[in-house]
C-alpha cells in the first residue's frame, strides 16, 4: 500500500494530479470520458470578468516537443461560469474545484475572485498573473515582483478561500515573484505557465499563429519545469503546485522532488484524454519502483544533501 | 468519442498528392457521416484530425492530402500499422434535413466526407445531386465511386482540364434544382457557395485543432448563435448561423 494523498494549502487531495487550467474546460468533456472524481482536483479554464471570444484562428501549432497556443483566455465570464458551468459541473464532480482566475487590471481581479470564492464547489483560487496570449494584462502582473505582489494583496482582500498564484517562466527572478507573492498573502504559487514561442509558415512566409506568438507547452517544457520549481522551493515555505510538460507518473515524482505538492497535467490531455487517469493509476506501481511509500516523504527531496 | 485501435489494411495513392487509406477496427462510435477521427502518428505531438469518407462494422476508409510533414509520414504507413485512433468527433451531417432531391458540393479533399453522406442519402432513395471542384484533370477522384452510387456528378476544374472550367458555383449552375445543400471545402469555397446556396443547407469547415474533443479551444468560431469549437459542435455548421 501507498499514500497518494496530499494536502494543498489545508485542503486534502487524494492525489496530487491536477489537470491545468485551459486543457480541461469546465471539466464536462472529459467527465463523458472517465470519471472526473478520480482526479486531485482540476483547475478549470482561465475565467475573466467579461466574456471573451479570445484570438483570432489559428490559435494552435505544433513543434518537435508539444504544441503553442494562443487561445487568448476565450471563458463565457464569471457570471455564466457561476449561472451554468459551475451547476452542471456539481452533476459530475464532487470535489472542491480549483477556479483558475484571470484579469486585466487589479480590480478586476479582486472582482471576478470575489465573485468565483462565494461559489461553495470553489476550493482554491488559481490568478493567473502569467498569460502570454493577451496585451495589457495577465504576463505583465507576473513579470514583476512588485505587480504581483499587487494582484496578491488585492485578492487577498477579497477572499479567505486558498489562494494561488500562476506564475510565468518569462519573469527575470521568478524566485523573487514567488517570494513577493508569499509575502503579500499568498496561500501557494503554481508554475510554470506556458512560454512564449512562434512558428513561421514556411509557404507564407508569416507567423502560424494569428494572434503571432503563443505559449509553448508539452514534454520539452518538463525540464524548465523542473528547474524554477526547484529554485522556487528555496525561496518560498508556501505549497507550490508544479506544471510543466507532464505526461507520466515518473515526471509527477521528478516535479515533486524538485519541490511541489502537487503537480498539474496540461498539454498531456489534449493529445491523450486519459492522460490524468493513467497517470493516476500508474502512480503507485511507479511509487513502489523507486522505493516510495507516501508522496509526503518526497516533497522537495532531490534538495537534501 | 471513443479511443481506440485501428490497423492499417491499405494505404495507397489516389490521385495526384491523395491517398486512400483503409483501417480496420472499431467503428462504433461513427453515427453520422461528416463526422472526423483524429490520429495519433508517431514522433508527432498533436493528433491529425481527418475526415470519414466512410464507414462500415468494422471498417474505416480516410481520405487525406498530403499538406505537410504529417500527412506526407502517413504516406510511408505500411499495411498492418496499428494507430490510436480518436474515433467519432464532431457532429455529422444531419440527414433528416435533407429533402428528396439533396445537392452535395465538394471541393478538393473536402470531397470525401460527402462520399459518406452520398451513400447514406441514396440508401434513404433521395435524388441526390453532386458539384465536385477540382484544379485540374490530375486532381480527380473519387468519381466512379459515385457513379457507382448512380450519381453522376458535375465536375468542374480552374484549369478547364476536366469538366466544367470553372469554380464549383459554376457547376452548381449547371445541376438541377435542389432540395437541400451540403458542402465541404476550403472555407473560400463554402462562402462562395453560401453565396449561391437558393436554400438551407449544411456546411461543413476545417480549422487547426489542439484536441479535436472539445477541451483546448483552439478552433472556436463566431456565430449567429455564440462561440463554437469547430471540432465539438461542428464541424457541420447550419447555412443560418455561420457569420463571415
Amino acid at each position: 500500500m501507498v499514500n497518494t494523498a496530499v494536502t494543498l494549502c489545508g485542503i486534502r487531495l487524494d492525489n496530487p494530479i491536477i489537470p491545468a487550467s485551459g486543457t480541461f474546460g469546465y471539466g464536462y468533456e472529459f467527465a463523458q470520458l472517465y470519471d472526473i472524481n478520480m482526479l486531485g482536483t482540476f483547475s478549470f479554464k482561465g475565467t475573466t470578468r467579461q466574456p471573451r471570444f479570445g484570438n483570432p484562428t489559428p490559435r494552435i501549432a505544433e513543434y518537435a516537443g508539444g504544441l503553442l497556443n494562443a487561445v487568448g483566455l476565450q471563458n463565457p465570464g464569471a457570471d455564466a461560469v457561476i449561472a451554468e458551468e459551475l451547476p452542471r459541473l456539481r452533476q459530475v464532480f464532487h470535489k472542491p474545484v480549483m477556479a483558475n482566475v484571470s484579469g486585466f487590471s487589479v480590480e478586476e481581479y479582486a472582482e471576478t475572485c470575489a465573485l468565483l470564492a462565494a461559489q461553495e464547489q470553489v476550493g482554491w483560487l488559481e490568478v493567473n498573473i502569467s498569460c502570454p496570449n493577451v496585451h495589457g494584462g495577465g504576463a505583465a502582473f507576473g513579470a514583476d515582483p512588485k505587480a504581483a505582489a499587487e494582484v496578491t494583496r488585492a485578492v487577498r482582500a477579497v477572499t479567505d478561500k486558498p489562494l494561488i498564484l500562476k506564475l510565468s517562466p518569462t519573469a527575470a527572478d521568478i524566485a523573487a515573484v514567488a517570494r513577493a507573492c508569499q509575502d503579500a498573502g499568498a496561500d501557494g504559487v503554481s508554475l510554470i505557465n506556458t512560454l512564449p514561442g512562434m512558428r513561421i509558415d514556411l509557404k507564407r512566409r508569416a507567423p502560424l499563429l494569428a494572434n503571432g506568438t503563443g505559449g509553448m507547452s508539452g514534454p520539452a517544457m518538463l525540464p524548465l519545469a523542473v528547474r524554477m520549481v526547484y529554485q522556487v522551493y528555496q525561496a518560498v515555505e508556501i505549497p507550490i503546485v508544479g506544471m510543466g510538460g507532464v505526461s507520466r507518473a515518473e515526471d509527477v515524482l521528478e516535479l515533486m522532488l524538485a519541490g511541489a505538492t502537487a503537480v498539474g497535467v496540461g498539454a498531456a490531455n489534449l493529445v491523450e484524454p486519459y492522460a490524468c487517469r493513467n497517470i493516476i493509476e500508474t502512480l503507485p506501481d511507479v511509487m513502489l519502483r523507486y522505493g516510495i511509500h507516501d508522496l509526503n516523504d518526497i516533497i522537495g527531496g532531490a534538495h537534501h544533501g | 468519442m471513443k479511443q481506440t485501435t485501428f490497423t492499417i489494411a491499405q494505404n495507397s495513392p489516389l490521385a495526384e498528392g491523395i491517398y486512400r487509406l483503409h483501417l480496420q477496427g472499431d467503428t462504433t462510435a461513427i453515427t453520422a457521416p461528416g463526422q472526423f477521427v483524429n490520429l495519433k502518428l508517431e514522433g508527432f505531438y498533436l493528433r491529425r484530425p481527418i475526415s470519414v469518407c466512410d464507414w462500415a462494422d468494422g471498417e474505416l476508409t480516410l481520405l487525406y492530402k498530403v499538406l505537410g510533414r504529417g500527412t506526407e509520414a502517413m504516406t510511408r504507413l505500411p499495411a498492418g500499422t496499428r494507430l490510436d485512433v480518436l474515433t467519432g468527433l464532431g457532429n455529422g451531417y444531419d440527414m433528416t434535413l435533407s429533402g428528396d432531391r439533396p445537392l452535395l458540393v465538394g471541393g478538393g479533399v473536402g470531397i470525401p466526407p460527402l462520399y459518406g453522406l452520398a451513400k447514406r442519402l441514396r440508401a434513404q432513395g433521395k435524388a441526390v445531386q453532386a458539384v465536385l471542384g477540382f484544379n485540374s484533370a490530375s486532381d480527380l477522384f473519387l468519381l466512379e465511386d459515385f457513379r457507382a452510387l448512380q450519381i453522376e456528378p458535375v465536375v468542374t476544374t480552374a484549369d478547364g482540364s476536366a469538366g466544367l472550367r470553372g469554380l464549383v458555383t459554376d457547376g452548381m449552375a449547371a445541376a438541377g434544382p435542389y432540395s437541400y445543400l451540403y458542402t465541404c471545402g476550403p472555407e473560400a469555397m463554402l462562402r462562395a457557395v453560401w453565396q449561391h446556396c437558393g436554400t438551407s443547407g449544411q456546411f461543413s469547415f476545417e480549422e487547426r485543432m489542439g484536441c479535436g474533443f472539445g477541451a483546448c479551444m483552439g478552433c472556436s468560431c463566431r456565430t449567429k448563435y455564440g462561440t463554437k469549437r469547430i471540432c465539438k459542435d461542428g464541424p457541420v455548421l447550419q447555412k443560418e448561423e455561420i457569420l463571415w
